[in-house]
């Protein structure tokens, strides 16, 4: 039986009284850059001799390239160079198991908007001009436009690998017996959700400069989360040893995911800067950016739920049909997710997760901010909702009964850290007034609990390998100045701050004496990037490992110095000194000096591996993470019964960080993911428009604009109670554990609850809008169930699921039925009836 | 579609003020403000999210009100008075909104953070001392995506204060 | 980037040197205004100027008149001039919320009134970039055959999607149009036509020149606009509402026009009619709202759903009418709003 693991050696070494650094809001490190507008993102580079690359892309959804005809673009004036696939045939991807795109596709395009050709002009104007007078001759190949028409329609196959047709991915887990579980429920149910597809609308679009530096390397700064993997893609197409290749990651201006994959644009500016020897930039329309997508994947869930009187879950049965769009990208990742982590908060004892993603002819969709795990954390929060009501449960008092606590192992081998939900939810009852509050308010205004739990990092890297998933190194100057160099990308979330202050806390200085090198291939060490909540967790424990050996050095000569045991020195104000006699001491300058004559030049490495996974069946390499953060929020509502709409006027939000590093920053990402899952709830939609058939094969993304697309704005954002809760988490450095992404989760379910409480309708889709509402209230009213949601989730063929017992079924944490991959289905399927669920 | 003539080899000249001081500049006479600003002036604090007047991110004083560089036509900027983030500071100092913006994490990727500065910068020069509400509507035209705008209401609402208090000792 | 095409650049300092020019040019030219409609309409190939004729420089098309009990007010007057002009408070109320709620406050402050008057039909597929319209293989509206809102529909279903038009046409206002071979003026109402794309008849060669307001002394006016978000997006649905009353509130003239619900401001003239006479009870406020709501079709062309902006037509419509009562309709307008100072 596997047991949670001891934490690593790395421990946070904070006293609490002691922490001058740590713990303090703090002006991040790269706050005056950023107020005056001298941080330099992507787009405000400018080299001499720079040219301007335009892409055209697909304006079909599904289509062959019969052939290019670029003649006439490369003789406009002012065009340099015209690149198509054939310039660019070798695939990459971000997994290695879907490495399916091309910088330019050479035959076969499969959304609007995939890149068949580049412009390289002497001006973007230029450039853009240059694309109309490109011939391509398409042969329209068949559209499909949702997982259903997918599942229906296996040829024409939009890839040519994936399990069959134009599936891409089905899993199946079970993990204990479920069937007995459901068995020994004393209710069960069922419900299907939808949670529609959206976008990470970073203000800043994709930008990247590419050029051959003067001793021919390639270098490209872009806009990227994961310059690493970005690194590796660009080996790859460019046939070009990685170590002549520099990524530099830009600061990003935003990314939420959106900029986690290696991108067309990216190859294509390196490709033209090699050719030509001159810089080429490319910054794409907020159109492209939407083409470029990567979003949230639009997830049709069915949730069968077995739980006992008192509210104990008794069985989960998951299926999950996901909207893949036209690449692989984090896809197969995402699948998992989708069932990964409804083990995490509350106690499901057997648990049992079918998953099906398929390809379509729209944007490729890929992690968004909570990737993969939103969809279902909405889904489990509502019926908790629908849970608690049929069994007169107030909502809060089922979640604490039923609340996972520390150290443990889920069924599906997730080991849990510290775990203080129990926490969360008591703080937001207090805070709220819910106890007052629930039920009780007049019609038309509504309170609604939910909540949610999300990795610190990833415990597995996108391609397997056994190195660190992150490294810093320190380097020290005779000045008394500390350089740190790591790969990890500032995006906003405040990782350099993280870093700086690490460092800071640990060898008594300001975070103003650090210098930071973050992002760049060729200065640090590898950080696998800025996804998955992993930097503070990984860089961050590597940065405290680099900074504790440059302590150790430090402290060995200055112990020699002032003639005391090196254990007795602290390091605090720029100066190391004796504990117990302050006024024996050197400065920190004096320190750098003394352990550079006493070894030679300084410098230390850090790094960090997360521990090993329990969950060792296949799949299991999906969800495992150090520790998880837990958060419970509670929103409170308007609704006019007459027209449905919604207002949010105030909302109360707990989340068990472990350690606030930065209270500012903290605050910050929380209200930040606040703000995100309110627009996913209430508003920003990925939808696309099909024409009607008899008259065009367009499937066109509904409004690829900033406008359309709607994200909130400052009259839309409501009031919101933050609060922490902070029990250090032996996993962390200095026990912290993510907040960038798990505030967003419980927002979507919890609006969704409070409109029930207001007005008495389920809205079993996101986002939740007036039109829904409305239609729910007609319902209500005419008599019939008061809902608006999917009733039907389809036939999908799944494969066998892997058993693996859970921990307290004497599981060990493989599949006892490591099964062979699933044959191709034989010619004629046995017909069977689609599961038509009633709601 | 296809504009047939390549483009002009024309180019506009414009005088005009930048941040307290006369500038003039050459550049391709379809340019916008914005682009003038980030590429013919260097001054790339500007930024820009969609061209199209719908994300805020360009926004700049012109002539001491906000307005949306990426709608305006350089060639319509003679003689007048613009002022960009890079221009806020004076005498060597950051302005009190740059202070508490940096101070109360209401930047977080800084990239909506120069419209955001210059265009609470005019709220301020016209009203000192605003409403949570009044901010709120000053800024309802810039977007941001990280913060949920809460921290930048209340570094404004610090600015003032401080604003104030400068003033009170001046 | 996204960026402007090619265009020549004429700055007149007068009104007859504007029309002169424009006459001139024929219909490749385009008067430019604030500009914030129509360059980025540039920039999406909607609109390709040969020339544009900068309107900036005429000091009379900023000029406002009070001339009790009249005013006329120049078409270059920005947006936020016109918010905050207290002599367009009181009677003139609607125009001012109108003003105030158009995109945001960057944009007001560079929008004319004259530009918003005249601002193009909108719809989701004519208001995207050249490269998506090539996608949908264009639409009627510009540079192709079919009407994608309404496939056999024979004229093209673009939205009025202007906030100006129906506050100043529930005040009865007038306009003046000048060119090169004279000038005229019109009731605002005769300025549309409910076509997408011939939207309005101001030939290409008029330049707006001012708005003429007839005295509103004893009127209350109001608009109403509703929308996803508190700024940026035009209007789904938007209600003006103006009434003049005598003794005992008894609405002695009123009218009521449905914004953004057909290719041009609509008229209520039959709910107009049943409130003259009456005082606004319940039932009176609620029987005009239904046939104000009645006139209302709209389609598949905006943000929300186009069956629910029907439906809570009549009750956007009673809001306005319970303000002009003399109701505290706060509650309801901030929800709206979001902006408590609308």
């Amino acid at each position: 039986m596997p047991q949670p693991t001891d934490p690593p050696e790395t421990k946070s070494n904070g006293n609490e009284g002691d922490l001058r650094v740590i713990g303090r809001p703090r002006r991040r490190v790269d706050a005056r850059a950023k107020v005056t507008g001298q941080t330099r993102f992507a787009d405000d580079i400018s080299l001499p001799r720079m040219a301007h690359c335009k892409l055209l892309r697909s304006p079909h959804p599904h289509a062959r390239i019969r052939s290019i005809d670029i003649s006439r673009a490369a003789a406009y004036p002012g065009v340099y160079l015209v690149l198509t696939g054939k310039d660019l045939p070798i695939e990459y991807g971000i997994l290695p198991v879907s490495q399916d795109e091309q910088a330019l596709c050479l035959d076969h395009v499969r959304h609007v908007g995939d890149p068949v050709a580049a412009v390289i002009a002497r001006e973007e104007l230029i450039a853009f001009e240059g694309l109309d007078l490109i011939q391509v001759d398409y042969e329209l190949l068949t559209t499909i436009s949702d997982p259903e028409e997918a599942l229906a329609t296996p040829t024409p196959r939009i890839h040519d690998y994936g399990d069959e047709g134009n599936i891409h991915k089905r899993v199946a887990l079970e993990f204990g017996n479920v069937d007995q579980g459901f068995a020994e429920a004393d209710e069960i149910f069922e419900d299907t959700f939808f949670y529609q597809g959206s976008t990470h609308l970073p203000i800043e679009q994709h930008a990247s400069v590419a050029t051959k530096d003067p001793d021919g390397k390639l270098t490209i700064w872009t806009s990227t989360q994961t310059p690493h993997y970005l690194h590796r893609a660009l080996a790859k197409v460019l046939e070009m040893p990685p170590a002549h290749i520099r990524v530099i990651a830009t600061p990003n201006g935003g990314g939420f995911g959106g900029k986690s994959d290696p991108f067309n644009h990216e190859i294509v500016v390196a490709k033209a800067a090699l050719l030509l020897d001159r810089p080429v930039k490319i910054c794409l329309t907020r159109e492209e950016v939407f083409y470029c997508h990567r979003g949230r994947h639009p997830v049709l869930m069915n949730f069968k739920t077995g739980v006992k009187k008192d509210g104990s879950l008794t069985a989960m049965h998951l299926q999950t049909l996901i909207d893949g769009g036209a690449y692989g990208s984090y896809g197969v990742a995402s699948t998992f997710y989708t069932g990964a982590l409804q083990t995490t908060t509350y106690h499901v004892p057997r648990y049992r997760f079918q998953g099906c993603r398929t390809f379509t002819n729209k944007p490729p969709c890929g992690p968004k901010r909570g990737h993969g795990t939103v969809q279902p954390r909405f889904g489990q929060e509502v019926q908790l909702d629908k849970i608690a009501e049929k069994l007169q449960i107030d909502p809060a008092d089922l979640r604490l009964r039923i609340a996972e606590s520390s150290n443990r192992v889920t069924a599906n081998f997730f080991r849990l850290s510290t775990v203080n939900l129990a926490e969360c939810i008591r703080r937001i009852v207090k805070s709220s007034g819910w106890r007052d509050k629930f039920r009780k308010l007049p019609e038309g205004r509504g309170i609604g609990l939910a909540c949610s739990a999300y990795l610190t990092g990833a415990g597995l890297p996108i391609y397997w390998n056994k190195m660190p998933h992150s490294g810093v190194q320190l380097k020290f100057d005779r000045g008394g100045g500390v350089t740190l160099f790591c790969g990890a990308t500032e995006i906003g979330q405040g990782s350099d701050d993280v870093l700086a202050s690490i460092v800071a806390e640990v060898l008594g200085l300001d975070t103003f004496d650090i210098r930071l090198y973050t992002g760049d291939t060729d200065l640090g060490p590898v950080d696998l990037g800025s996804y998955s909540s992993r930097v503070t967790i990984m860089a961050g424990n590597a940065a405290l490992q680099a900074a504790e050996r440059a302590k150790s050095l430090l402290a060995e000569a200055v112990a020699e110095r002032v003639g005391v045991p090196p254990e007795r020195l602290r390091f605090a104000g720029k100066r190391v000194f004796d504990s117990a006699a302050p006024e024996n001491s050197v400065t920190f300058q004096e320190a750098v000096c003394l352990a550079e004559a006493r070894f030679g030049t300084i410098g230390t490495v850090g790094s960090y591996t997360p521990p090993k996974s329990a969950a060792l069946y296949k799949g299991g390499g999906v969800g495992p993470s150090p520790t998880y953060s837990y958060t419970a929020a509670v929103v409170e509502v308007a609704v006019n019964p007459v027209t449905g709409w919604i207002t949010v006027p105030k909302i109360w939000i707990a989340h068990d960080i472990g350690r606030a590093l930065n209270p500012t920053l903290v605050r910050g990402q929380i209200e930040g993911s606040v703000y995100m899952g309110l627009g996913e709830a209430l508003m920003e939609e990925q939808e696309f428009r099909r024409l009607p058939k008899k008259l065009s094969h367009a499937l066109v993304h509904k409004f690829p604009s900033i406008l359309e697309y709607k994200s909130p704005t400052s009259l839309d954002m409501p009031e919101v109670f933050t609060e922490l809760v902070e029990e250090p988490d032996p996993q962390g450095p200095f026990g912290a554990k993510e907040v960038g992404q798990g505030p967003l989760l419980p927002i979507m379910p919890a609006v969704a609850n409070a409109v029930y409480d207001a007005v008495g309708v389920r809205i079993d889709e996101v986002p939740i809008t007036p039109e829904k509402i409305m239609k729910a209230l007609a319902e209500k009213k005419a008599g019939r169930a008061p809902r608006f949601g999917p009733s039907h989730f389809p036939h999908v063929d799944w494969p066998e699921a892997l058993r693996v017992p859970p921990p307290w079924e004497g599981g060990d944490g493989n599949a006892i039925n490591d099964a062979p991959r699933r044959a191709k289905p034989a010619p004629q399927r046995t017909p069977e009836k689609d599961k038509v669920l009633s709601s | 579609m296809v504009t047939i003539s390549p483009a002009s080899q024309r180019t506009a000249q414009l005088r005009f003020t930048l941040n307290g001081e006369q500038t003039d500049v050459s550049f391709a006479p379809y340019k916008t403000l914005l682009e003038v600003l980030r590429e013919d002036l260097n001054h790339t604090g500007t930024k820009h999210g969609c061209e199209l007047g719908e994300c805020g991110a360009c926004a700049v004083l012109l002539d001491g009100k906000p307005v949306l560089s990426c709608l305006l036509l350089a060639l319509e900027c003679s003689g007048r008075d613009v002022l960009t983030v890079e221009g806020l500071g004076s005498d060597g100092q950051l302005h009190p909104l740059q202070e508490a913006f940096a101070d109360l994490g209401a930047a977080q990727c800084g990239y909506c953070t120069p419209a955001i500065l210059v265009t609470a910068k005019a709220l301020l020069d016209q009203n000192p001392h605003p409403t949570r509400d009044q901010i709120r509507e000053a800024l309802s035209g810039n977007l941001c995506r990280c913060t949920g705008y809460l921290q930048i209401f209340e570094a404004v609402e610090a600015a003032v204060l401080e604003i104030a208090s400068h003033n009170k000792s001046a | 980037m996204m960026r402007l095409p090619l265009f020549s650049f004429r700055a007149p300092r007068s009104l007859e040197e504007a029309a002169r020019i424009l006459h001139g040019e024929g219909p490749d030219a385009m008067p430019l205004a604030g500009g914030t409609d129509l360059l980025p309409n540039m920039k999406r190939r909607q609109q390709v100027p040969r020339t544009l004729l900068s309107l900036r420089n005429i000091d009379s098309l900023h000029a406002v008149h009070f001339d009790d009990p009249r005013a006329r007010l120049g078409a270059c007057l920005t947006l936020s001039a016109i918010i905050s002009d207290p002599r367009l408070r009181n009677g003139a109320t609607a125009l001012a919320q109108a003003a105030s709620q158009v995109a945001t406050p960057h944009i007001r402050n560079v929008a004319t009134l004259g530009g918003n008057l005249c601002l193009d039909t909108r719809c989701n597929y004519y208001d995207q970039t050249y490269e998506w319209r090539k996608s949908i293989n264009f639409c009627m509206k510009k540079d192709g055959v079919t009407c994608w809102v309404a496939p056999s529909s024979s004229k093209c279903m673009a939205v009025s999607s202007t906030d100006t038009a129906p506050a100043l046409m529930a005040l009865g206002a007038r306009v003046r149009l000048v060119s090169h071979s004279g000038e005229r003026e019109i009731p605002l109402a005769d300025l549309y036509n409910n076509d997408g794309m011939f939207y309005i008849h101001r030939k290409a060669d008029e330049i707006l020149t001012d708005v003429l307001l007839d005295s509103l002394h004893d009127w209350r006016s109001t608009y109403w606009k509703l929308r996803r978000r508190g700024s940026f997006d035009f209007p789904v649905l938007s209600v003006a509402a103006a009434a003049r009353f005598g003794g005992s509130g008894v609405v002695e003239d009123a009218r009521i026009v449905i914004g953004s619900a057909a290719s041009r401001p609509l008229l209520a003239e039959e709910a107009g009619r049943f409130l003259v006479g009456r005082a606004l009870s319940s039932e009176t406020i609620a029987e005009a709202a239904a046939l104000a709501a009645r006139i209302a079709k709209p389609l598949d062309n905006t943000d929300f759903d186009m069956s629910w902006r029907k439906k809570v037509t009549a009750e956007f419509v009673t809001y306005a009418l319970r303000e002009l009562r003399g109701d505290d309709v706060t509650a309801e307008r901030t929800a709206i709003t979001r902006c408590p100072s609308v």
